[in-house]
């Protein structure tokens, strides 16, 4: 028997039959999660005439992108939606404060392997790091999802992309992910599942994991997995809410698309204005004068992350010239970093904490550029506009790219001395 | 048969430049309209009529799974949207809203900014309504057409859930 890829293994389950690459399935789904844009699930959701939640143990609701409220209209979205969730009984609901979706969701158990997961976000791929087939859905088709637990999906080709070697000090995850998008470009796995193979994922954490998962959607990719191994599981066995079989993933399934990388000689990256792909190495840009840093989101928003950015400022203070603002992704990150001294140790270095969520990254609140402003952020779009004034420029890099030139006051390459 | 006013953009148009984060706290089609395209192309939504055409390149729709995206270019009269290729999110909530989004690489090739384009979904062809022309593309799966021939996943789900249409 010709072993399947991971896309035609999730997708036969879920939709009980034998499915193809280019098929068109009708899939059930095991977790729908929405945020904030639960106001229009719920909206499109009336209109339909829907009545019931189909499965509520299956549907996550939180807040996180404006958080706390920033306007009034956001606080009556809120209302409306902590309204609906009280009087349907959800289960999980998460009111503001747990955090980032991507990363409370796993945290809190919801995320295995081998699970069919969609979501009302993009980056809804990241749950692809513990092995979920996770895609990003429109508010309407979630209001349907909420209606009947069903929707149709097309069985994607698979880009299989290995990666080996070890990486250098101070190149991280978002270096290797930075490099894929600008050699694939921002539409270069459109459509397909890619799957992140190789030694240097077995050497990653699971955090380093979830940002390559969750920067697949800015190549376009529908779903971008790591398989399960050992580490996954313990990570799991410490969070998952139902008990768990380990399984491992068959290798042998012929991918649509093969790229190799080797990471040995890997430089750290920084994606310039204003497109994902368009990535250079860092110190092709230094000494490019910043405004702001931001160190956070559902990229790299991280305990590792903040870990990282920490090391490089401990006892040092950022340039007088720049804002460095720092979101830690959830609730259990926050605490965890403060545990450890790490947010007193940034506090200190002149780092501004806001409260666990989306913070900037989406140019709602919290942060905002003015025009001819300049920002370094750790976050995962640098579209025009995206963190306020579309004349204001984004750059895109790593936790520690970020916090040595939040230090310096320009674009800085971490290895510095 | 849709026809209309061609508006003509580039590669990777981004959920971001179609409506920009800070308009989203506001779910009201108007207001999404108001500002759609706004970073990109400040004239669309001023000069937009009901009806035109937005023709781009390569991975319109790029980006967030805002909804609101589709929602700004449909309410600001757009009929239907022509590219090179189109992200897969805004392609679903595109046809989800009801607008029509077909993906047909050759269109750049016989439509220019300002053209008349004349569409027709079923068979599958494109013509200029100007300077002449025409270019073929794969028609939507017919669950597809059916979902925009409701007029949207809204409508075409409350049929299904309603009881008494059983
Ligand atoms: S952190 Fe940014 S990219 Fe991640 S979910 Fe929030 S707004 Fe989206």
């Amino acid at each position: 028997m010709v072993a399947k890829t991971f896309a035609q293994t999730v997708l036969s389950r879920a939709s009980g039959e034998a499915a193809e690459t280019g098929d068109i399935v009708n899939a059930r789904v095991d977790l729908a999660m929405s945020h904030e844009n639960s106001a229009l699930v719920l909206r499109s959701f009336r209109e339909m005439g829907g009545q019931r939640i189909w499965d509520p143990r299956k549907v996550v609701v939180l807040f996180d992108h404006r958080i706390p409220a920033n306007t009034i209209k956001t606080a009556e979205g809120h209302k409306e939606v902590r309204g609906f969730a009280r009087s349907s009984s959800l289960p999980f609901f998460y009111d503001l404060g747990e955090g980032i979706c991507h990363q409370v969701l796993p945290e809190k158990g919801h995320v295995l392997p081998n699970m069919l997961i969609v979501g009302t976000d993009s980056h809804t791929t990241t749950y692809g790091a513990l092995g979920a087939f996770a895609t990003g859905i429109g508010a309407t088709e979630m209001a349907a999802v909420w209606a009947t637990g069903e929707i149709w999906l097309k069985v994607p080709e698979t880009m299989r992309i290995h990666l080996r070697g070890k990486l250098p000090p101070h190149v991280s995850s978002k270096d290797v992910i930075l490099h894929i998008i600008g050699a694939l470009g921002a539409d270069g796995a459109d459509y397909k599942c890619v799957e992140f193979v190789g030694d240097t994922i077995s050497r990653m954490s699971i955090a380093s994991r979830m940002v390559l998962s969750n920067m697949s959607i800015e190549m376009g990719a529908k779903a971008g997995v790591c398989p399960p191994d050992r580490k996954t599981y313990d990570w799991l066995s410490q969070r998952t809410l139902q008990g768990c079989e380990p399984t491992f993933w068959d290798h042998s399934s012929e991918a649509d698309e093969e790229v190799e990388m080797d990471v040995e000689d890997l430089q750290p990256q920084v994606a310039c204005p204003h497109q994902v792909d368009n990535v250079v190495e860092v110190r092709k840009v230094e000494g490019l004068k910043i405004d702001q840093a931001v160190l956070g989101s559902c990229t790299n928003g991280r305990l590792e992350d903040l870990a990282a950015a920490e090391a490089v400022l401990r006892g040092k203070k950022v340039s007088r010239d720049v804002r460095l603002i720092v979101v830690p992704a959830s609730r259990e990150i926050y605490i965890d970093a403060s545990h450890k001294g790490i947010l007193a140790s940034l506090a200190r270095s002149g780092a501004i904490i806001l409260n666990p969520g989306c913070g900037p990254c989406l140019g709602g609140h919290q942060g905002l550029l003015a025009s001819g402003e300049r920002c370094i952020s750790t976050t995962n779009r640098n579209f025009r506009g995206r963190m306020g004034s579309p004349d204001a420029e984004v750059y895109l890099a790593s936790p520690e790219t970020v916090a040595m030139s939040a230090l310096r006051g320009e674009i800085t390459d971490p290895r510095r001395p | 048969m849709i026809s209309g006013k061609v508006w003509k953009y580039g590669d990777h148009v981004n959920t971001d430049l179609i409506i920009p984060g800070r308009y989203l706290d506001n779910y009201d089609p108007k207001h999404l309209a108001a500002h759609a395209m706004e970073d990109l192309d400040p004239l669309f939504a001023k000069g937009v009529q009901m009806g035109d055409i937005i023709l781009a390149g390569r991975n319109f729709g790029c980006g967030s799974s805002r909804e609101q995206a589709p929602i700004a270019l449909r309410s600001a009269g757009v009929s239907a949207v022509i590219a090179g290729s189109v992200a897969r999110i805004f392609f679903r909530n595109a046809i989800n809203v009801g607008l029509p989004v077909i993906i047909c690489p050759e269109a750049g090739r016989i439509l220019n900014n300002g053209d008349i384009a004349e569409l027709d979904l079923g068979t599958g062809t494109l013509r200029n309504q100007c300077r002449g022309g025409e270019v073929h593309f794969a028609p939507l799966p017919s669950f597809l057409m059916d979902v925009l021939g409701s007029g949207g996943l809204v409508p075409y789900m409350r049929r299904r859930l309603d009881p008494s249409s059983r």
